[in-house]
């Protein structure tokens, strides 16, 4: 498997390579926004610790609003706020907000176009120990049926930053997943990122392997795998889920033939269900989703849980290979 | 700004255009926008600060309307204070109006938020109170909600915020009319004494008759001179005010009425306001005597 060298990837297996919770990312790159511009608010529902907005509470304690466990206040809070020309980032575990307010965010966010940036935290089963209750594999399909609505799932710490940064800067609203856990940073600062673009990471020919967030670099570390027993596998990054990359997504169908998406979700209605939809509109192939079955995750240390259902590099290329003999 | 007699004839201009618009659109809420017309006309042809040719103007009060279902008394202040023509109300709910079923900020200007989805408008209002309060900015953020959307939990949670954060630019009235779609609100779900609910989280609260213009006056000046807490005002009404076969029944919160009912109801509405306008006459006269 050979890196795309225009994405300017770090060798993966790079002894020094960071891990980082893409969370902090999220965190890091709020604090200096709220530094580059007043009008950027802050407001969490008691889990400022856990979703990272604990920096700019102490920075801009004037900024910060702290609305308690009440994710529907959050999301109308924040609503009035932008509505008043701020731009309101507001901060809460995946399951909450999006899950616990879709309503708020569907009516006084998205309705009205509004100028709020979402941070949905601990998605997934890399959520772990807390069980089923706790890991949103559900939120890309309720936020990316939204009208409005952009949704990003970035891979890493540099990402999640360029991410945050893309949000500030566009109007309207954005749903930005995090994840808990500590994810390999191994895309840099060089790395292209623009909204609604996927970004090929590896070339392939036998089959391509869409992903986005925590499993892109998983997916590519299939792609090693692969490339060992002479599977040639493309990996691309689309990391704007409300926003196919349709131009991209009929070029690697056109190269591969074979398509299998890969997230840290319900396979229904989340990157597989967008990538299907996309592409049997404009160069129907076979698109194989994998992710959550259609199950409740479960308790056991987030890498565990992964494991178990198949989401690590092992499980992936094992999934491809079956594909690919079908 | 307006005298007690000529709100109590803006309200009644509200109820006639309630009804008249209700008719065409054969559809939406009938009691709730009738009963809430004497706090609508006290709010925009008193108590508020706008420009209804400007209504994007940075310093004007934010009115917010949460219970999104009595638009049409919205409508037809909005039409009467200046921001569209009054003939528009005749196009509510029909395929390309800017009047929507509920309101929508987007359709019409000077809406400042789409509702209809009851428990959210106060917490619009809490994000828009502590915006002006961050910018330094001395307008106010008006309120509006209704008995029953206090079931809602999110209202509950906007009443927290607003009292932690101690939101005196913030004035909401409470559409107290005892009634919601299924029946009699402390059938459905009791609300009990509403006043004594928001005191308990720190609100400052005035339970009024809704009706009463000038109990209304009173209030909404008692809750700008009050500091460093919100206010709620209690209005009690009636639903249907002002049609006497409309008045106090719940059947009437969801429908329009049809062209004999319509006839009926402005025949009422026309009489009360004769009354109101010789009223007016006789003040005229009083006080044109006393200065003689």
């Amino acid at each position: 498997m050979k890196l795309n060298p225009s994405m300017h990837l770090l060798d993966l297996h790079l002894p020094e390579m960071k891990k980082i919770a893409t969370r902090n990312a999220f965190g890091e790159a709020l604090v200096e926004i709220g530094g580059k511009d007043k009008n950027v608010v802050a407001l969490c529902s008691d889990v400022a610790g856990s979703v990272q907005f604990e920096a700019f509470a102490k920075k801009f304690p004037e900024r910060f609003v702290q609305v308690g466990v009440a994710e529907q206040n959050l999301a109308s809070v924040a609503a009035g706020l932008a509505y008043s020309g701020k731009v309101a980032f507001i901060g809460a575990f995946a399951m909450f907000s999006p899950g616990r307010n879709w309503e708020q965010v569907r009516t006084t966010i998205c309705y009205a176009n509004a100028n709020v940036k979402m941070e949905g935290s601990h998605v997934g089963l890399d959520v772990g120990e807390d069980g089923a209750t706790h890991q949103a594999l559900e939120d890309i399909a309720i936020t990316r049926c939204l009208p409005n609505m952009t949704v990003i799932s970035p891979c890493d710490h540099q990402e999640t930053r360029k991410a945050v940064y893309a949000a500030w800067k566009t109007p309207g609203p954005f749903y930005i997943r995090c994840t808990r856990n500590a994810v390999p940073s191994f895309t840099t600062q060089e790395t292209p990122f623009e909204v609604g673009k996927m970004n090929v990471l590896a070339e392939g020919s036998d089959i391509a392997i869409i992903s986005a967030g925590r499993c892109v670099c998983e997916s590519l570390l299939a792609a090693e795998k692969l490339a060992e027993k002479g599977v040639s596998a493309a990996v691309a990054n689309m990391h704007t889920i409300s926003h196919p990359d349709a131009a991209a997504l009929e070029k690697l169908a056109r190269t591969c033939g074979l398509i299998i998406t890969v997230e840290d979700h319900q396979i229904v209605g989340g990157l597989g269900s967008a990538v299907a939809e996309t592409l049997s509109e404009i160069y129907p192939v076979r698109v194989a989703r994998h992710g959550m079955r259609m199950k409740f995750g479960e308790s056991g240390k987030g890498s565990e849980v992964l494991k178990k259902y198949g989401l690590d590099a092992e499980g992936i290329a094992k999934l491809v290979l079956e594909e690919m003999k079908r | 700004m307006k005298g007690t007699t000529e709100l109590a004839l803006m309200a009644n201009t509200l109820r006639q255009d309630i009804i008249r618009m209700l008719l065409p659109a054969a559809s939406g809420h009938t009691a709730g926008p009738l009963g809430m017309a004497d706090v609508f006309s006290v709010l925009f042809f008193n108590e508020m600060k706008f420009d209804s040719k400007k209504p994007d103007w940075k310093e004007r009060d934010r009115f917010v309307l949460s219970n999104g279902h009595i638009c049409p008394v919205l409508y037809s202040a909005m039409a009467r204070a200046g921001y569209f023509p009054v003939e528009e109300l005749m196009t509510l709910r029909k395929l390309g109006s800017r009047l929507q079923g509920h309101p929508s900020m987007a359709k019409l200007p000077g809406i400042e938020n789409s509702s209809g989805p009851l428990g959210e408008g106060l917490a619009i209002a809490c994000g828009m109170a502590l915006a002006a309060r961050m910018n330094g900015e001395k307008h106010r953020v008006y309120c509006a909600t209704s008995d029953g959307e206090h079931q809602e939990g999110s209202t509950w949670e906007a009443v927290m915020l607003a009292s932690k954060y101690k939101l005196d630019n913030l004035v909401a009235v409470c559409d107290r009319n005892y009634i919601q779609i299924d029946g009699n609100t402390e059938e459905i779900m009791p609300l009990a004494d509403m006043a004594e609910k928001y005191r308990a989280f720190g609100w400052h609260a005035i339970t009024v008759d809704g009706h009463d213009i000038g109990a209304l006056l009173h209030a909404f000046s008692e809750a700008k001179k009050t500091k460093s807490k919100p206010t709620m005002i209690i209005a009690i009404t009636v639903p249907g005010k002002g049609v006497s076969f409309m008045e106090k029944d719940y059947k009437w919160h969801g429908k329009p009425p049809n062209a004999e009912e319509a006839a009926r109801a402005l025949a009422e509405l026309e009489a009360e306001r004769a009354k109101l306008e010789a009223s007016k006459a006789e003040q005229a006269h009083t006080s044109k005597e006393a200065k003689a």
